[in-house]
């Protein structure tokens, strides 16, 4: 998976938690509670997905990782890395 | 304020299985016409319900909706209808003034029930519960769901009180506004009771879950055949103001609100109390200043369970002696027990009878029980009654609680 997939399925999370949402002009350096209406809440929801959907674990400390698509991308690539591998 | 203060009914918002607003539903009732559908319960398959197919897109954004509970969209629903029903100029209403009081039965089950599924499919790890339990299940969501979505900042919370909690949410808002405490309040009662097997489990096991090869005639009180509840969805939310307020602004009164009682039976979990729902009806009524005989609609509780209609017979033979401009009937024949939203909803039915002139029935009576045979008891088809100026509106739960709102035209002394 590379870090365009990652950020598309970040997307299509985003899409599912915040369905009113415009992404169709998602800037991917620009932190996401900038240009979308996004909540604490809605970024557990991320959290709980990308561990239902792909069984990935994002500790609490990492949170702050998720800012932006761009920062998802860096960070969750060598997680599905190590899925993909496994 | 004085507990003489009077309050009246100014707005009214719906949904019920044969209906989203109260002319849809009072055509429908007057028709005789039932809404009831098979619906597939988790762990159970196929049963009758009442469903209701409201928008709930018209009043909240795709995500509220998502996050929220159905019960709290159907209370959202409900108000903003009412809203608009009641000709309330909302920029100007003072919002930390307006209360929101809602009956449930119970609340809590449909989200807790889906999270054990939701884990069960990840070997019950509750790392997989979802983060948004909490706010979804605390009892007073439905209340505050409306309070976000209309921006209330005045008191909100629920009355729990098994399925007399429609008549209990009006009474509360009553009182509050009597006291002072607000001066519009929204209230009613919601069920979202369809989406828990629990309910449908337990009332099933209680040998009290009704069935029919036809959906629209499961529900069949007083019927000799009856064989138990029909679970529904719905909610019906009122506003109420102060009578002096609603004239001030020159409000349409839709009727007034003349009189009530809470009491408990102190005898049973499940089985009625027939002495002390007499006394109930009885109690309203002196409150209310009023006999028997100047009750015109009974709008009765029965739920189709072979003991519970009979009991409420009993009850309503009692008070209701030498009545014969009283007129009897009941709505569930036609959409099931909506739970929390039922007195609520029995009671919306029955108010445009001020002023169309007619009682809807109580259908799906193909031989009539002998026990539950009432003079009054309009039977299948609507009639039309010279004066129909007042309505004894009963609703009565599990452990014992009933609950009676008698509701009288404006303008009738």
């Amino acid at each position: 998976m590379t870090k365009e997939d990652i950020k598309q399925v970040v997307l299509d999370i985003i899409a599912d938690i915040a369905p009113d949402e415009d992404l169709s002009a998602v800037k991917p350096e620009v932190r996401l509670r900038d240009q979308l209406s996004l909540d604490s809440m809605d970024f557990l929801d991320i959290v709980m997905e990308l561990r239902k959907k792909h069984g990935i674990e994002v500790p609490e400390a990492d949170y702050v990782q998720l800012a932006s698509l761009d920062s998802c991308a860096e960070y969750l690539f060598p997680k599905f890395q190590a899925k993909g591998s496994k | 304020m004085s507990s003489k203060t009077r309050i009246v009914i100014t707005g009214i918002g719906l949904t019920a299985p044969n209906g989203n607003s109260l002319p849809e539903f009072r055509a429908n009732l007057l028709a005789g016409k039932a809404r009831i559908a098979e619906i597939d319960v988790r762990h159970m398959g196929r049963h009758p319900a009442g469903v209701c197919d409201f928008d709930a897109t018209k009043w909240q954004k795709r995500k509220e909706i998502r996050n929220g509970t159905r019960v709290g969209s159907i209370s959202i629903y409900c108000a903003r209808e009412a809203l608009g029903d009641s000709g309330l100029n909302w920029e100007t209403v003072e919002k930390s003034r307006v209360g929101v009081y809602l009956g449930i039965t119970e609340h809590g089950n449909v989200e807790t029930e889906n999270e054990i599924h939701n884990i069960s499919q990840f070997g019950n790890d509750t790392k997989y519960w979802t983060h948004h339990h909490n706010p979804r299940t605390v009892a007073n969501n439905p209340a505050g769901e409306v309070t976000m979505n209309m921006g209330i900042t005045g008191p909100h919370y629920t009355i729990g009180a098994a399925c007399a909690a429609g008549n209990a949410g009006l009474i509360q808002a009553a009182q509050m506004l009597q006291l002072g405490e607000v001066d519009v309040a929204f209230a009613g009662g919601v069920s979202e009771s369809i989406h828990t097997f629990g309910i449908f489990a337990g009332f099933k096991n209680q040998g009290a879950l009704g069935a029919h090869e036809d959906p629209t005639k499961a529900s069949r009180p007083f019927d000799k055949n009856r064989n138990g509840i029909v679970i529904s969805e719905g909610g019906a939310i009122y506003v109420l103001e102060r009578l002096e307020d609603a004239q001030k602004r020159g409000a349409r009164i839709i009727a007034e609100i003349a009189g009530w009682c809470i009491n408990s039976d102190a005898t049973d979990a499940v089985l009625p109390n027939p002495e002390r729902q007499a006394e109930c009806v009885r109690l309203a009524l002196k409150r209310a200043g009023m006999r028997p005989q100047d009750i015109h609609i009974v709008s009765t509780h029965a739920t189709a369970t072979a003991l519970g209609d009979i009991q409420e017979c009993t009850a309503l033979r009692e008070v209701f002696t030498d009545c014969p401009e009283t007129h009897i009937n009941n709505t569930k024949s036609f959409i099931g027990h909506c739970m929390g939203a039922a007195g609520a909803l029995e009671l919306a039915g029955n108010l445009p009878s001020f002023e169309d002139g007619w009682v809807h029935p109580t259908i799906n009576i193909d031989e009539l029980d002998p026990e539950c045979a009432m003079p009054g008891l309009v039977i299948n088809q609507a009639v039309q009654a010279p004066r129909l100026e007042a309505i004894l509106n009963n609703s009565f739960g599990m452990l014992g609680i009933n609950s009676a709102l008698i509701v009288k035209k404006y303008g009738v002394a």
